[in-house]
């Protein structure tokens, strides 16, 4: 792979609302032509950064870089920057075709070129034949590209997209995530995507920041950041997780035991690099959970006793693809384990009240440090 | 089975109730009995206007031929005009003042910018009679420089209502509206025209018509700030009612009447016009 040039480059950014620190000191570089997602939950700074970026609000301290050149007292119309808005923000009282070429007007391109482009814009989401429609007249999903074509339409170094499929129903979202990331990779332009929806994120993203409290807990490719979190929070706010308190027992280049009182010994077939006896935590994922009927588990690949756990099914959730269980182990803890609907009586073999043992290959739990 | 019964009333169904058409008969009665007395003996053939004498049209007549009247009517168009086109103006930005920026004092700002909508007018008259004679304001100026005095007396009762109309209308505004605006390379300049403009174009046509209506036919502070050159139409109708209610006030009356409903029916045919082809 050829080495990337960061488009953006977010250098120690600070910023403060009165007493209250939105983003602490952030460093991130987002690279030329990726697919980038800041993820997290309301409050953790995601947007404030995005519209830092975008020239709304100004950095408290630290410096933000576009294209190699600092961003300081540039107002938002100077900047190379277009922002699609959550709220789409589509002017109610322009057609859909002056709402995508108004950028270009107000920069001064010839009629002729400001035409093409418009609907060059407008073929590329879709939206061909309703330039002349107004936005009443359109449904949320075609308002939300209208506000794509009008940010795509000026050929901006980064595309900067604000919760862009909060608004729309589960259906249209799935889609639209998908076309987004085509569109995305169609046209080449980097995509900066503030969102706290973690499908979104891991469906569309080249890399994703997940933000916590202002601070980037972790920045890393979908796959990695479900698989290899980097601590509690990121394990706990991608997917689904059970997380397990326990001590640090053997710790060797080959294998590690954590011993966690709430359900047994965790064996590892790697090493964890942590001090004996120190405090970890150990995250396991419910679909690496297997569950067997009571007494017919034999974790064959960890030493006896270890990877394994015995309890009852107090809950239940079919979901169609897959059933979610709500397993009560025997030290009192719930644990849940999601088990594939393979066939179509699968979701008949376990019950309420079924006792079960549960158990898990060596490489599917994830220590923790932190 | 029912097909000649009608459906029973719902519950909700309240405009079908007798108790409520009378409510609303009564209502509308209430409000327009008078104006329709006033313009039915408009076209009473009698001089002293207390029994009804025959239909005529007369007193239009007479009224167009009365070059005071008219000059009255004149006075009062232009002044309804300029105070109108001024507080449209200092209204909206007012508004805009208001609804931007926090500044210390706001509070106290948007309070007396209403106050001249809740400080009796007859304060308001003397208020202005005071000040424009301490100022010793002109008052032979050759038309229309005569009419200054009234009409800064009506900017200052009729943008505060502009003012609140559009300023009402600016708390829907998506403020991400105008910075998409900017993001796509408007200056501030441009956002305001191009975005926040046309969002406030009803609450201006609104406030205009407002501004409009209480300019013409406001009669308190304009009797307090007239010379004997400046009478406008409301004062001109007092001055001719002291003498006799003759059916040639009830003309005047109601082609008042006739011209504020018309110009109200083509300020919102606008408005609907504007919203058609936008």
């Amino acid at each position: 792979m050829t080495e990337k040039q960061p488009v953006i480059s977010i250098r120690n950014v600070t910023k403060r609302f009165g007493n209250m620190v939105a983003v602490d000191n952030v460093s991130i570089d987002i690279l030329e032509g990726e697919f980038f997602v800041l993820l997290g939950p309301s409050g953790c700074g995601k947007t404030t950064l995005l519209r830092m970026i975008a020239g709304f609000e100004m950095p408290s301290e630290g410096h933000i870089l576009i294209g190699g050149q600092d961003m300081a007292g540039v107002s938002p119309n100077q900047r190379p920057v277009n922002m699609v808005f959550q709220s789409y923000a589509v002017f109610p009282h322009m057609s859909v075709a002056d709402n995508v070429a108004y950028g270009l007007k107000i920069s001064g391109v010839a009629k002729p070129e400001i035409r093409t482009r418009v609907d060059e814009a407008l073929e590329l989401v879709s939206l061909g034949g309703l330039g002349q429609r107004m936005p009443d007249q359109l449904s949320g999903g075609q308002r939300q590209r209208v506000a794509l074509a009008r940010g795509l339409v000026m050929r901006p170094k980064v595309l900067l997209l604000d919760e862009p499929l909060s608004a729309l129903d589960a259906k249209l979202r799935a889609q639209m995530q998908f076309e987004l990331a085509e569109l995305q990779d169609n046209v080449g332009i980097t995509f900066v995507t503030v969102t706290h929806d973690q499908d979104e994120a891991l469906s569309m993203a080249c890399r994703i920041a997940v933000m916590n409290k202002g601070d980037v807990a972790q920045l890393a490719g979908p796959s990695d950041l479900y698989e290899h979190p980097a601590n509690r929070f990121v394990a706990d706010f991608i997917g689904s997780v059970n997380i397990f308190e326990g001590k640090l027992t053997v710790d060797e280049p080959e294998q590690a035991v954590v011993d966690c009182p709430e359900v047994g010994r965790v064996f590892l077939n790697h090493g964890v690099t942590g001090a004996h006896e120190t405090t970890v935590w150990v995250a396991i994922r419910p679909e690496k959970i297997t569950m067997l009927p009571a007494g017919q588990a034999k974790a064959k690949d960890s030493p006896d006793g270890h990877n394994i756990a015995h309890g009852q099914i107090k809950g239940l959730s079919y979901l169609g693809d897959v059933t979610v269980y709500e397993v009560r182990l025997e030290s009192g803890r719930s644990i849940r384990v999601s088990r594939p609907n393979l066939s179509r009586w699968d979701q008949e073999d376990f019950s309420w009240d079924d006792k079960v043992s549960l158990q898990w290959h060596p490489t599917s739990p994830i220590v923790l440090l932190s | 089975m029912n097909l000649f019964k009608r459906a029973e009333i719902a519950p909700l169904e309240y405009t079908r109730r007798l108790w409520m058409r009378a409510w609303i008969a009564a209502t509308l009665f209430f409000l327009y009995a008078p104006l329709l007395v006033l313009i039915a003996f408009s076209f009473n053939d009698s001089k002293r206007n207390i029994v009804w004498r025959g239909f005529t049209f007369k007193y239009y007549g007479k009224v167009l031929e009365n070059d005071g009247l008219m000059a009255a009517l004149g006075n009062s168009l232009t002044i309804a005009f300029l105070a109108t086109v001024f507080s449209i103006i200092l209204g909206t930005l007012a508004a805009v003042m208001l609804w931007r920026f926090r500044f210390p004092g706001k509070t106290a700002v948007e309070g007396t910018m209403a106050l001249p909508i809740v400080v009796p007018e007859i304060c308001m008259g003397v208020a202005m009679l005071v000040f424009f004679a301490k100022l010793d304001w002109p008052t032979d100026l050759p038309w229309p420089l005569n009419l200054s005095a009234i009409t800064i007396a009506h900017i200052t009762f009729c943008f505060p209502f502009v003012a609140m109309v559009v300023r009402a209308r600016l708390a829907g505004f998506n403020k991400e509206q105008e910075e998409a605006a900017k993001d796509l390379g408007a200056t501030e300049w441009q956002a305001f025209r191009d975005v926040l403009l046309p969002h406030m174009k009803p609450g201006i046509i609104a406030g205009a018509l407002l501004a409009f209506t209480l300019s013409l036919d406001d009669f308190v502070i304009t009797f307090f700030t007239s010379g004997p050159n400046t009478i406008t139409f409301p004062v001109k109708v007092y001055s001719m009612v002291r003498f006799s209610v003759t059916p040639e006030v009830n003309a005047a009356s109601a082609i008042l009447i006739f011209l504020t409903i018309l110009l109200t029916t083509v300020a919102l045919k606008l408005q609907d016009f504007t919203k058609a082809t936008a």
